[in-house]
Formats: structure tokens, C-alpha cells, sequence
């Protein structure tokens, strides 16, 4: 068991590493920060000072090590637009887009999960059909599109809730139901796959031969197994807490980290953009963890495996 | 009375008939074996009768257990039935208990629901059971899942499983075609060794002729979804009458007398989407004539614990024993 979370843990930290090599050198390979900032009509004389300041005119290998260097002594660098330290900046944005995705993730499990159990066991019902066309509708429909219908509908023709900004409680209502809806979908479809998957199994069968009521067969025999699958996605989700809403939180002018990660892109604020991805990079592994670990919790099979492994 | 009475039970699916009329009845302690082609009905009779198909099957019919009426019993009274009264093991053992609950969990489950024991005295139980199936060190294997069992293991976990809850009568489908032949041999006289000692009646469905010739008193012959030939089990494996069950036997090895060339069953079954008028037998009987494409025969008795559904039923005998004379 240590074993199996030692090779993990190592997997993990080296995607890490991964990510953060390709964005470091992505972003100095596609455009020159100094006159992102300063503009195009910069003299040369400050454009040099000004990459000379932030050691961009240092070989990219030199960077790439300074960077870590850095990072080892926990420093995350500083934004080059107004020289904070870039982890504060992210830091004060998180409150604002925890706002949005942690009800956004409790309504998508709430409303998805259920679904698609339901589907499952009414399998070619009515409300089946209708479950799995909102789904497909759901997941098809870009999510900048929903936002943009729901802004139409609630906001301009009806005008029960402001379209944009963060105000109040209200100004959250229609990015919250805009990430929640697809995802949803994504969790109905799945979650009734893998209930569609496991009620065929002949020990579904057993259970009712041996005289279990179907209720009690359908939560403690089919719903544990159809867990684990359904895991995986929820892990998933669960990653994109952090950085999830970047399309959302712009169409909305939500000012959450993703809203601050389009600025700094455009900005090539490198700083500020590293110290997302890095935090991003970190969420969606230990998420992944989280679900390895839970894999072994769910399924004996895996137990057994990582015990020898 | 009969223990189980099954009349007229016929089973579609999406509009396909796959049980046309099962006739069939079984004593208190007999041993019933049901054999004949995959896809001919035998599994379906018996899924059929304890309400275990998928919901699209359209059943009809009547199925008496004790004379009481349980095809459409509500689910509440077959919940009771299934399990305490009727048990069923499967084929596939491997598959068919589930992978992430533990074997204590599964069969704790099982005495829950069919005796009134609590406690402690439902863990003892499962030992008992454990140990009654001759799974070794039952105690401590109790906390284990079925992939740390081996295929034969397993189906004994099944058998205990079944008889937690003392049936009358246990279902036991094509229980051994998954298992090597030594362990297969070993699951046979298990099966056999509870049942002189607790009388419990059973049905194995089997298409192994010699399986079902050691272990069952009686045997009844499905072909296409109906009976076609019922007998006790040495006169029907002597002298059997319907062309088909005449074309099973042909096909197996004498273990004695002269060596023979095995006979095959010409052709194929009939695709239950597209049944022959008459006799689903026919196109493939030596003996069918006109009539036989005409009208479905029924099952008659032919002797006193016989019965046949063939109107060539004379004619196929004499076809026999002349074979027998040569």
C-alpha cells in the first residue's frame, strides 16, 4: 500500500514539474512582456532597462533555473504590471472563484448524480429520453453560449438578475447555473452509464435470486460499484474548482482567478500566469490522488493489486 | 400436491417467443434435470417463474408453488420466495457474486433475510454454511472478496450462499459448464450430499446428458422453448422417444457394447424470430411427415410417468429398436 502511494506521489510531482517547464517556456517563446506592458511605443532605452530589471535578456535556461531556484525558497516571483508578489494576487482572486464553482460542483453532483441513477433504473422511460437529451444538450452547448442565453432570458429580456459584476448574491445566480448545467450533464451521462453497465452484471441477478428487494439492490449491491467509475469524474471536477471558470468568470466579469489568469495571458504578466498554472497543476494532481486513493477504498480488487505493487 | 407447478408458461421478448407453452412439474425432493440446446428455454423457465427477467419480458402462464400463485405475486411475497423458498446458483461463478462486498457481507445478507437470527448467531451461521460447502478455514475467509477465491471455491460460496435460507428447492443452472471437469465432479456430489441430508428438491439445467443422467431422478428434454419429452432418467437415457431427445443420446459415446458411429442432429435450431408452422422439430426429423408441419403437438403421456410431444411418437420407437435390433 505505501509502495503504491509512493509511485503515485512521484507520478504526481513529476507532472507538475511537466507542466510548469512547458508554460515557462511557452510564455517566453510567444511574445515579449516588455512591450506587453509597457506598449509598442516604449523607447528602447526602457524596454531594455525594463527586461534587464526582470532578467528576461538572462539565456532561457538561466531563467528556467533561476525560476526554480526561486520556487525552492518559496518564492512564486512578482507581477510585472504592479510588482506584487504574483501568489497574493492569485491568493485574493480564490475567495471570489470558490464562490462560483464550489456551488456550481455541489449542484452538478446534486442534480447529475441522481439523474443519471434514475435513468438507469428507467432505462428507456420518458424521463430517461428527456434526462439524456438535457445532457447531451448540457455537454454539446459551449458554456460561454449558455451564458450568453442565460444573460439574454434572465438579465435583458426579463431583467430579474444583473448580468454581470459581483455585487451580490444575485450577481452570482446565473455564472453558478451556467457551470452547474454542464456539468451536470456530463455527470448524468455518466452516472447512468455506469449503472446501465452494472445492473447487467449477473451478480445484480444473484441479489434478486437470493431475494433482496430491489431497493436495497440497487443501493448496496449496483450503486458501490457504479461508484467507482463515477469517482473518476468527480475527481476530475473537483480539480477544475481552481481554474474551471475562466470562461464564465470573463463573460460575466466575475473577478475570480480565471478572470486574472486571461488578463495576465494577454499581458504576459509571467509571473502571475505561472503562479495559476502551478496552483492549478497542483489541484488537479492531488484531486487525481484523492481518487487513487479512493479507487482503493471503493474497489478490493485495487486493494489487493496495490498491496503487492 | 406438486411442489412447483409450471402451466402454459410462455416468455417473449420484444415480441419474440422464447418459451411457448412450458408445461412442468416438480415434486418435493426430486431431482429435475432440464436439458437440451442453449437458447432452447431452460434458464428463461425458471428466471421466468421467479419474476427475475428484465421488465420488457412479456410473461403468461401460471406458476404454483405449493398451489399458491407466484408469476404475478407482488414483489414484496416473491422477495420471500426468492431466496427462502426457490435458490438459484448461476453459471458463472466468477461473475456472479459481487466484487466489493465482502463474502460475510454477501451472505450475512442472505440469513438476514430468510431467518430470524441476529447477531452473533448470524456470523456462526455463515461459518456453518462455510464449512457445510467445504470452503476451508471459514472464519477468517469470511472477511474476504470474491477475487481472492478460485472459480470452484466461489461456486461453493454460491451453494452456501442458496442454502441460507433452507429452501425447498434449489435452481441450479448449468452450475459446473464454468469449472474444470475435477472440480465440476467435486460441486456434483456437494450438490448431492446436501440434499440427502436436508431433502431439498432441485432442477439442474445442464446440457451435459451425463451430468444430468448421475445426479437427477427425472429429466425433462426443451427444444425451441417447450418440452418436448419427459421420463425418469434411466428410461429416458434407455429408451428415448422423442426424435430430437433419440438425435441428444445418439450423439454420446456408448461406455459399453459395441463401438457405433455417433450420430449429429442435422441442421440448426430454428431462429425463435421465424418459427416453422407445426413442429419446431421438424425440419430436422428423419421421421416428420406432412402432419407434423401442421399443428404444434402437445405433451402426452405415453406410460404412466411419460409423456412426449410428438405425433410420431409411435412410429420414432419402433425407428428405434430397429436401429437397437441391428
Amino acid at each position: 500500500m505505501g509502495r503504491y502511494f509512493a509511485i503515485r506521489i512521484g507520478r504526481a510531482a513529476l507532472t507538475i514539474v511537466l507542466v510548469v517547464t512547458f508554460a515557462f517556456v511557452v510564455l517566453r517563446l510567444s511574445g515579449d512582456p516588455a512591450l506587453m506592458i509597457l506598449g509598442p511605443e516604449a523607447p528602447p532605452e526602457v524596454l531594455a532597462a525594463f527586461r534587464k530589471a526582470w532578467g528576461l535578456d538572462d539565456p532561457i535556461w538561466f531563467q528556467y533555473l533561476d525560476y526554480f531556484g526561486a520556487i525552492a525558497k518559496g518564492e512564486l516571483g512578482r507581477s510585472m504590471r504592479d510588482g506584487r508578489p504574483a501568489i497574493e494576487l492569485v491568493l485574493e482572486r480564490i475567495p471570489a472563484t470558490l464562490a462560483l464553482t464550489l456551488p456550481a460542483f455541489a449542484f452538478k453532483v446534486a442534480l447529475g448524480i441522481p439523474a443519471g441513477i434514475y435513468a438507469a433504473l428507467h432505462r428507456g422511460s420518458g424521463i430517461d429520453r428527456a434526462v439524456m437529451m438535457t445532457a447531451v444538450a448540457g455537454f454539446t452547448v459551449p458554456s460561454f453560449v449558455l451564458a450568453l442565453l442565460l444573460v439574454l432570458v434572465f438579465a435583458v429580456q426579463l431583467g430579474w438578475l444583473p448580468s454581470g459584476g459581483q455585487d451580490s448574491w444575485r450577481h452570482a445566480i446565473l455564472p453558478i447555473v451556467t457551470l452547474s448545467l454542464g456539468g451536470a450533464a456530463v455527470l448524468a451521462r455518466f452516472t447512468r452509464s455506469a449503472m446501465l453497465e452494472v445492473l447487467g452484471q449477473p451478480y445484480i441477478r444473484t441479489a434478486s435470486a437470493k431475494g433482496v428487494p430491489w431497493r436495497k439492490v440497487v443501493t448496496s449491491h449496483a450503486l458501490p460499484n457504479a461508484a467507482i467509475p463515477t469517482v473518476t469524474i468527480l475527481g476530475f471536477m473537483v480539480g477544475t474548482l481552481i481554474a474551471g471558470a475562466v470562461v464564465v468568470e470573463s463573460v460575466f466579469a466575475w473577478p475570480g482567478v480565471g478572470r486574472l489568469l486571461v488578463v495576465a495571458v494577454a499581458n504576459r504578466d509571467l509571473a502571475v500566469v505561472q503562479c495559476i498554472l502551478l496552483l492549478v497543476a497542483m489541484t488537479m494532481v492531488t484531486s487525481n490522488l484523492v481518487v487513487d486513493f479512493l479507487y482503493g477504498f471503493l474497489d478490493p480488487r485495487l486493494r489487493a493489486k496495490g498491496a503487492h505493487a | 400436491m406438486p411442489l412447483v407447478s409450471i402451466r402454459d408458461l410462455s416468455v417473449a421478448f420484444n415480441g419474440v417467443p422464447v418459451l411457448r407453452g412450458v408445461a412442468l412439474s416438480l415434486q418435493k425432493g426430486e431431482a429435475l434435470g432440464l436439458v437440451g440446446e442453449s437458447g432452447s428455454g431452460k434458464s428463461v423457465t425458471w428466471l421466468a417463474a421467479l419474476g427475475l427477467l428484465p421488465r420488457h419480458a412479456k410473461i403468461s402462464g401460471s406458476v404454483l408453488l405449493d398451489g399458491r400463485e407466484i408469476l404475478a405475486a407482488p414483489a414484496s411475497e416473491l422477495d420471500h420466495v426468492r431466496g427462502g423458498r426457490v435458490a438459484m446458483i448461476f453459471q458463472d461463478p466468477a461473475s456472479a457474486l459481487n466484487p466489493v462486498l465482502s463474502i460475510r457481507k454477501q451472505l450475512c445478507e442472505a440469513l438476514a433475510l430468510h431467518r430470524d437470527l441476529t447477531g452473533d448467531a448470524v456470523k456462526a451461521e455463515a461459518r456453518r454454511l462455510l464449512d457445510l460447502v467445504g470452503i476451508p478455514d471459514a472464519a477468517r475467509r469470511l472477511s474476504a472478496y470474491p477475487h481472492e477465491f478460485s472459480g470452484g471455491q466461489v461456486q461453493r460460496i454460491m451453494i452456501a450462499m442458496a442454502l441460507a435460507g433452507n429452501p425447498d428447492l434449489l435452481i441450479a443452472d448449468e452450475p459446473t459448464t464454468a469449472l474444470d471437469a475435477t472440480i465440476q465432479a467435486q460441486i456434483l456430489e456437494l450438490l448431492s450430499s446436501i440434499r440427502r441430508e436436508t431433502g431439498m428438491a432441485m432442477v439442474l439445467i445442464s446440457h451435459d446428458l451425463g451430468v444430468v443422467a448421475e445426479n437427477c431422478d427425472r429429466v425433462a428434454v426443451m427444444y425451441a422453448g417447450r418440452i418436448v419429452e419427459e421420463a425418469p432418467a434411466h428410461q429416458l437415457f434407455a429408451d428415448p422417444v422423442h426424435p430430437y431427445a433419440q438425435g441428444l443420446i445418439g450423439a454420446l459415446p456408448p461406455l459399453d457394447g459395441p463401438r457405433r458411429r455417433l450420430t449429429a442432429i442435422p441442421g440448426t435450431v430454428p431462429d425463435p424470430a421465424s418459427m416453422p408452422d407445426g413442429c419446431a422439430f421438424a425440419p430436422r426429423c428423419e421421421l416428420a411427415a406432412e402432419p407434423c408441419r401442421l399443428a404444434t403437438p402437445t405433451l402426452a403421456p405415453i406410460a404412466d410417468d411419460r409423456s412426449v410431444a410428438c405425433i410420431r411418437a409411435e412410429a420414432s420407437r419402433r425407428a428405434l429398436l430397429g436401429i437397437a435390433a441391428e
